[in-house]
């Protein structure tokens, strides 16, 4: 079958815009099953211009939809990068407007028909969004049961609603269902609230005690069509008369080309065109492999700058990052008198710790499809803030924003790399400048050596004890190498508008961090700033939010060093922190503080953590074993974890054997899509502790593939993983906790566990990320193990 | 550029194109085919994995007009609308997190099992250990894999 009448027979968005802007009945009813694949195509390209407004948020019809065979669509403004969240909402949903979840579907991101809520980021779509998503949805539920009140001639207090019938309390023959009511018709209800967050009818949302399909694991609905192959992804669209586009990148860092010499291709199969502005370069062919192909043989001459950009290398990073001069700096937190700690201390510890640029290094490579039809612009894509790339592609090609739009599909792991999402961009503009449909993929060697990356960070800490072993007072001093921090794409966060020479006049600060912690350390002093490399603009080392962007790097450096504060001290490493969680502190939240005590308490007693000093008795043999803790607060979520390591003592290897988190996020939508997150959030932050590291010479990133760059494999896979939801505030006296965030907080804490664990096994302190088995092998023959 | 004869999962199928192109893009370009993704182009991570005469191939780097036998992709594991049990397994472990290099799981899984039905966990690491997955589900497929192998994970 062509793809055109496949996407036109799933398409649920040409109805869905004409039902937005009339008042009319929709056109094809949409079920279930029909509407969970948001694809849209225009047959013939025949769509008049002008014709992507913004859904209205204070529209309830923009975010619910009610089918006459009494199933209902949701239109959210977020994206799913594999967490489920797209369940999670239907759970959210579905009960406050009391539908079975099996009766809902959910449609997200496609800026058109959906209203605007960001994309997705910061793991706010449960935090925050789903807010509104209830309250839309409740109110829902209170128009209908007012429509029924007058059918039956009844107070609403007389009618009971399940399963989205509606029925009269005194006589239950008299039901009507919501499709009955309402079915293919609009609510014409004005929601308020001063932003899409605040959105709210009149209803009030249902307390936690009423909510019955939050809480519970139905299975994502995601799942099935992305295991038998049916699912349609971003990569997979198809238009007719497309062409494909590879690019060709600068050979260094910071060249400019001087010419290129068309004519090495334009015999070559398929060939269509060269594109070429600036410093930016892409070849056109009618077949992909074609495209590949001339990519490779296309003749560029680059002048290389006059130095080179990239430092010393990735191995001169971390020398320069702590000499050079910071370009900015957020305000420094100064509390107590940490000089005066640190003179009158019976113990003083200090150690640096340095992490390097990590990539998202994607497992898929940007792509993006874009349609040129009519004069508009339709980008298909795997972006997670699909609307900034709508705004951002809009301002790029100088398009009325009314004329271009992004239809969100699913991707590969969308943890932070498509907030810059260069294929989009590229592929809009390519498209833009031939008139026919472009499909743009990233090569792998590209994505490693081009995409954004995580900012190095190098830290000094230095911690004072006091006679009894307490600390008393702790010197942070955080630089990272984020300087000119894109990632909201906005036009020059993209690679192509850099290569173009579009750059805004000021660079963007960038940031530094300390880990929110609760400690209670009474003389406190942080310093972030932020440094500069050399090159800024156009350069391979551009930085991104990378899940959790700054947080597992901090709280490695954070948790390592409470770690040997509390090694200096002779405590148990859970020990040592819980004294800092109950001890007394003027700034402190006993809330927080509470939550954090019962996290760890939770993740100590699932291990079975015994309390001991570390490091542990050394064992002869080979394999050495060890256990380490961390613990992290992101927003309002909090987890603990322990990761028990095998360190092979002749190969250097480092196989972290089990792991045990323990989570609380507050009210939980779905448990089990929620271990599944933990799980994989702590194994990517293992994949950072122990392999990644961007390698980069003084010209160029040497990364370039999964070879020289490896990442976390199944030889790596724990044996063991316990999971500990601590579903709530210790303290009976306060209210339920609300739903927070939790795609990214398990990420937070696991450098700093595998590191503390090493140290447990080995007696041997890594404070310089990726443990990779060569420089582990290195530290314990220094230090005789 | 010359004709091929490709059977792929029990139908043929006549392309014409140049011979040394990868079959990767034959199956997703020409026959429409979804299973099967790019994901290195250097047959590094496995997205790309078909099955070929009962062995795991990297289609990205496996010149077409090399392939003698019936290809097999994640489309054509089903059985008369059953799912294999790997792909149930994979739906009832809730394994995927963003799902695009599952094709290659679950390709490679069934190569390993079709080869060794009970492996132990270390032969389930090691064949599987070229299969990549950077939302680090790996946990999660190896147990979904010691289901289908009648081992309680």
């Amino acid at each position: 079958m062509n793809i055109e009448k496949i996407l036109l027979e799933h398409t649920a968005a040409p109805s869905r815009r004409e039902f937005l802007k009339t008042s009319g009945m929709l056109i094809v009813g949409i079920g279930a099953a029909a509407a969970a694949a948001p694809f849209v195509a225009e047959a013939g390209a025949q769509t008049p211009r002008g014709l992507y407004p913004d859904p209205d948020y204070h529209q309830l019809d923009s975010w619910i939809v009610i089918h006459q065979d009494n199933t209902a669509t949701f239109y959210v403004g977020k994206t799913d990068c594999g967490q489920g969240t797209g369940t999670a909402f239907r759970q959210m949903m579905s009960d406050e407007l009391d539908m079975a979840f099996k009766d809902t579907t959910c449609i997200m991101g496609t800026t058109d028909i959906t209203v605007d809520q960001g994309g997705s980021g910061g793991s706010d779509a449960i935090q925050t969004d789903g807010w509104p998503m209830r309250r839309v949805a409740a109110e829902a539920r209170r128009v209908l049961l007012d429509m029924a009140s007058q059918r039956f001639g009844v107070p609403v207090s007389a009618l009971a609603v399940s399963n989205a019938v509606i029925s009269v309390n005194a006589d239950p023959s008299k039901h009507v269902t919501y499709g009955e009511l309402i079915g293919g018709k609009k609510f014409n209800l004005t929601l308020t609230g001063a932003n899409i967050d605040a959105t709210t009818g009149v209803a009030k949302v249902k307390p936690v005690q009423e909510l019955r399909n939050v809480g519970q694991s139905p299975q994502r609905y995601d799942i099935p069509e992305k295991v038998d192959g049916s699912l349609k992804w971003a990569v997979d669209v198809k238009l007719p008369g497309m062409v494909h586009a590879r690019n060709v990148k600068p050979p260094v860092a910071g060249a400019s080309l001087v010419s290129v010499d068309e004519s090495s291709v334009r015999n070559m199969p398929g060939f269509v065109k060269v594109v070429s502005k600036g410093n930016y370069v892409a070849v056109v062919c009618e077949r992909e492999e074609q495209a590949i192909a001339a990519a490779r043989a296309l003749k560029c001459n680059w002048q290389k700058p006059a130095t080179p950009q990239l430092l010393a290398g990735s191995d001169g990073l971390f020398k320069y990052m702590r000499e050079t001069p910071a370009k900015s700096s957020q305000t420094p937190i100064n509390i107590g008198d940490v000089d005066m700690a640190l003179t009158g201390a019976a113990r003083v510890v200090e150690a640096e710790y340095d992490i390097p640029f990590q990539g998202h290094t994607a497992f898929g490579p940007a792509h993006a499809l874009a349609d040129p039809s009519n004069g508009q612009m339709t980008i298909y894509s795997n972006d997670m803030k699909s609307y900034g790339m709508r705004n951002g592609v809009a301002t790029f090609l100088g398009m009325p924003r009314e004329q271009v739009r992004v239809i969100w599909m699913q991707g590969p792991q969308g943890y932070g790399r498509t907030a810059a999402d260069d294929a989009g961009f590229e592929a809009a503009y390519i498209a833009k400048e031939i008139g026919r449909p472009v499909r743009m993929q990233w090569m792998r060697d590209e994505e490693q050596g081009w995409d954004t990356k995580g900012p190095a960070f190098t830290f000094k800490i230095r911690g004072a004890l006091d006679a009894h072993g307490n600390m008393i007072g702790l010197d942070y001093t955080a630089r990272s190498a984020d300087y000119n921090h894109l990632g909201y794409n906005e036009p020059d966060t993209v690679l192509i508008a850099q290569l173009m020479g579009q750059r805004r006049a000021m660079p963007a600060a960038g940031s530094s961090a300390y880990p929110n912690d609760m400690y209670a350390i009474p003389h406190r002093r942080t310093r972030l700033d932020v440094v500069g490399l050399p090159l800024i603009w156009e350069t391979p080392l551009r930085t991104g939010n990378l899940r959790d962007p700054n947080g597992p790097q901090s709280t490695f450096a954070a948790e390592s060093f409470i770690d040997e504060m509390a090694v200096a001290a002779k405590a148990d490493p859970v020990e040592f922190r819980m004294r800092l969680l109950t001890g007394a502190r003027d700034d402190d939240s006993g809330f927080k503080r509470a939550r954090s005590i019962a996290v760890l308490k939770a993740a100590a007693e699932k291990y079975g953590w015994q309390p001991r000093p570390a490091p542990g008795a050394r064992r002869s043999g080979d394999i050495l074993t060890g256990r380490g803790v961390a613990y992290a607060f992101r927003n309002q979520t909090v987890v603990a974890e322990i990761a028990e390591v095998e360190v092979n003592r002749k190969t250097g290897r480092v196989w972290v054997k089990r792991l045990v988190c323990a989570h609380d996020c507050g009210l939980v939508i779905n448990p089990e899509a929620l271990r599944r997150t933990i799980e994989g959030g702590m194994q990517h932050s293992i994949s950072r502790a122990l392999y990644e590291e961007v390698a980069f010479d003084a010209e160029k990133v040497l990364s370039s593939n999964w070879v020289n760059h490896p990442t976390l494999t199944h030889l790596d896979a724990p044996a063991q993983i316990d999971v500990v939801i601590v579903n709530g505030d210790p303290n009976p006296n306060r209210p339920d906790l609300p739903h927070y965030g939790a795609g990214e907080t398990s990420c937070k804490p696991m450098i700093a566990a595998v590191a503390n664990a090493i140290f447990d096994a080995t007696g041997v302190r890594l404070r310089r990320v990726p443990f990779r088995k060569e420089r582990v092998l290195a530290a314990l023959n220094a230090a005789n193990v | 550029m010359s004709n091929i004869t490709l059977r792929v999962n029990g139908r043929a199928h006549t392309v014409d194109v140049e011979p040394s192109t990868p079959l990767l893009y034959i199956l997703r370009n020409d026959l429409g085919l979804q299973g099967p993704r790019f994901g290195c182009g250097l047959g590094q991570c496995g997205a790309c994995t078909v099955i070929i005469n009962g062995a795991a191939v990297r289609s990205c780097i496996t010149p077409t007009s090399s392939v003698k036998g019936e290809v097999t992709t994640l489309e054509g594991l089903s059985q008369g609308g059953t799912l294999h049990p790997l792909q149930q397994a994979w739906i009832d472990e809730q394994v995927p997190q963003c799902g695009f290099c599952q094709n290659g799981q679950i390709m490679t899984a069934k190569a390993l099992l079709d080869k060794n039905p009970h492996p132990t966990d270390d032969q389930i690491r090691q064949g599987m250990a070229g299969t990549l997955c950077r939302c680090m589900t790996y946990y999660r497929i190896q147990a979904a894999i010691k289901r289908v192998a009648g081992r309680n994970a």
